[in-house]
């Protein structure tokens, strides 16, 4: 009778690179480091150790990556360097998304930290129930909820992740991890927190409920190949179909189907796009403008992940079921956002529906994957992607950016009282009168997003759709173009409004939205007196006391300064947006490596 | 017993957990769904790893165990802040964002 010990399977130790794995370990340590900073740093001093912690890991990551690729990955032969075991498969197209999340989160973290006016978008504790005493109190001691910091970082950890991934249980536990970390920020405004909390149900119930099915996806695809290894599936190395599962292709099919929803709804493309207008109205400014650029582009690491290693499916060509899947949901959310932006009245849920819009002009790349002709592995749409993705990012953490600092207020001079954002669409006339700056900036954000030449955005759609084209799909790619050219409508209107309109008189009343008098109703319900004037600083909308009375009666438009990291993060992502669109030349070059793919 | 049932009663239950979802009212009932629907997958990773003798789907099974319990400290966290302002946490109260 042999021993069991001797029928059990070997254990091997898995090699550990610590030098490719330094840029994960620097983000996601930080935020464990800054957790402890939390316990152990003073409160004065938390903020900006906080914040210098977080800056460091950032740009350190980008700038590892950067080495990483220059010294460690260009000189050798490889495409694609496989780490603990396969866990993380790390290519050219990795390296390249990663710095990009990372140059974006860092300047959407400068525009985090933006604490003109002694107040950052955040509640002083979000734990207080809104109008409540222990709120005001808590306001008035000058709380900060410096979490915020640690929070971010584990979710740019889980994004960097999310592309990197060689197995699916990375990819989930990456999606959960990026996630995570979310739901809660979404939940934290400082105004109108009513909102703010609906955004984090809404955004947590859709999103746990979409992390589900790509579980069960993963679940359907482990149970046809055997592995969850990506690099085994596609190579069929595990494709011994147990007999209980022949004709197990449909259960393939609807895996990767599954994994897709999945992912897809991150990325917020229709039919998966509903918490995207909601969340990113709800959700504080800033973190708006994180989540957008970043999580858009880790999510749109992980489709092209799953498309890459499933659509050439060595012997089992899934390229078709794939290809379909995509177009159908490129076209939907392309048509949806391009119509749907056109009436709105609010300037983020437009930004949002521009984002579901947005995620369809990428997935037209997407679609353009070619079938498996046996020999080469190269993917065009790689190239086109990372430069969307990152045009798309630097436009969208501008724009918001300039959003979170044009405020409603009421009153005059010294009694001013700062409010929420003013984020109607008419309290934006004669901005370019009364901010020039921020106005020109929001201006160039804006065309980047409707593809104009001379900004990033036009080369970002220029080199999308050409893959598409090139991929056959010439008809997707006028599709395309069409639903631009209705989206330049919204995009322009805004300029027009900004530059060409004069501001209503301060006297005039804004129409009243609808939410307000929601919000006005359910004040009622707490024992404080809605638009009782606050103690202390002229400071108010925190919770719910002020923030509907004052915003009906006045019609006020205050437009912050912002801080010196706000401003740069605003003037970087402009100069960026207008440098990517005039010479596009050696990024694109750069890029270039990131089409050769070897699974 | 044929181990093919056990992916039949995975697929019920997810399915189950998915139409509690989209159904019920209360955040929590619907937050169970999702809950379900974690452990619909679990039942089938398990049973595809007995399936193929291979180990890994039960080590998967553990991974989705503690994210299922991370998931449950954010939720409720979530549900319990909306709860505290709003006494009530039905779906359908939390409705100022639209447009």
């Amino acid at each position: 009778m042999t021993p069991l010990i001797a029928a059990a399977p070997q254990f091997v130790q898995p090699e550990i690179w610590w030098t490719w794995l330094a840029p994960y370990l620097l983000v996601l340590g930080a935020a464990v480091v800054g957790v402890l900073v939390e316990a152990f740093v003073a409160p004065r001093a938390r903020r900006s150790t906080q914040l210098t912690l977080a800056l460091v890991a950032l740009l350190g990551a980008a700038g590892w990556n950067v080495w990483l690729w220059v010294d460690q990955f260009a000189p050798t032969e490889f495409k694609a360097i496989a780490l603990v075991n396969g866990s993380l498969m790390v290519s050219y197209f990795t390296l390249a998304l990663q710095t990009v999340i990372l140059v974006v989160a860092a300047l959407a973290l400068l525009v985090v930290a933006d604490r003109s006016r002694g107040a950052d978008d955040f509640a002083p504790t979000a734990a207080a129930i809104p109008g409540s005493d222990y709120e005001e109190l808590a306001r008035t001691k000058g709380l900060q909820q410096t979490e915020i910091y640690p929070l971010f970082l584990f979710a740019v950890g889980g994004m960097m992740l999310f592309p990197a991934a060689g197995n699916l249980l990375t990819m989930f536990i990456a999606l959960e991890i990026l996630s995570l970390p979310l739901y809660v920020m979404s939940g934290m405004a400082r105004h109108r927190r009513l909102l703010s909390q609906e955004a984090s149900l809404k955004y947590f119930l859709l999103g746990a409920f979409s992390s589900a099915f790509f579980l069960m996806g993963m679940a359907l695809v482990y149970g046809y190949a055997g592995t969850i290894n990506l690099w085994a599936i596609t190579n069929g190395h595990a494709l011994q179909v147990p007999e209980a599962l022949v004709g197990g292709r449909p259960l393939l099919v609807m895996g990767v189907v599954m994994l897709l929803v999945g992912v897809l709804f991150k990325v917020g493309a229709v039919p998966f796009h509903q918490w995207t207008p909601d969340v990113y109205q709800g959700a504080p400014t800033s973190i708006t403008g994180f989540m957008a650029a970043c999580t858009k582009a880790a999510a749109f690491g992980a489709v092209i992940r799953i498309v890459v290693w499933f659509a050439p499916f060595i012997g089992l060509d899934l390229h078709e079921e794939i290809q379909v899947t995509i177009v159908i949901v490129a076209i939907a959310s392309m048509l949806l956002g391009s119509v749907l932006g056109v009436v709105q009245h609010d300037v983020k849920r437009l930004l949002a529906y521009s984002s579901i819009a947005h995620a369809g002009f990428v997935l037209v790349a997407v679609a353009g994957v070619l079938p498996y002709d046996g020999q080469t592995f190269v993917f065009p749409m790689n190239s086109a992607v990372i430069f969307y993705l990152l045009a798309y990012g630097l436009a969208t953490v501008g724009a918001f950016a300039v959003v979170r600092l044009v405020r409603e207020s009421q009153g005059r001079g010294a009694d001013a009282v700062t409010l929420g954002e003013a984020t109607h669409l008419s309290q934006w006339a004669g901005l370019g009168r009364r901010s020039p700056f921020l106005a020109v900036a929001f201006s160039v954000f804006l065309l980047s997003f409707a593809g104009i030449p001379l900004t990033a955005g036009f080369i970002g759609k220029f080199t999308a759709f050409k893959v598409a084209v090139d991929g056959g799909l010439w008809w997707l790619a006028v599709l395309a173009v069409l639903c631009s050219a209705i989206a330049v409508f919204f995009y322009v209107r805004i300029i027009v409004l900004m530059f060409f309109v004069d501001p209503a008189a301060d006297d005039t009343e804004p129409e009243p939205a609808r939410e307000v008098v929601a919000v006005g109703a359910l004040g009622a319900t707490s024992d404080a007196p809605v638009g009782t004037p606050l103690a202390g600083e002229p400071e108010a909308g925190v919770g719910l006391r002020l923030s509907d009375e004052l915003r009906r009666t006045s019609g006020g438009v205050t437009v912050l300064k912002g801080s010196v990291g706000s401003r740069v993060a605003i003037a970087v992502a402009m100069v960026g947006t207008l440098l990517l669109g005039v010479l596009p030349g050696p990024v694109l070059d750069l890029l270039e490596k990131t089409v050769n793919f070897l699974p | 017993m044929e181990v093919g049932n056990y992916l039949y009663l995975a697929m019920i239950l997810f399915a189950i957990g998915a139409t509690t979802v989209m159904l019920r009212r209360s955040a929590i009932i619907a937050f169970m769904g999702v809950e379900l629907m974690l452990n619909a997958a679990n039942l089938a990773f398990v049973t595809f790893a007995r399936i193929h003798g291979d180990l890994s789907g039960q080590v998967i099974a553990f991974f989705v165990m503690v994210v299922a319990a991370a998931e449950v400290v954010v939720g409720l966290a979530i549900i319990v802040a909306i709860f505290r302002t709003r006494k009530s946490a039905s779906v359908d109260d939390v409705n100022l964002l639209k447009g």
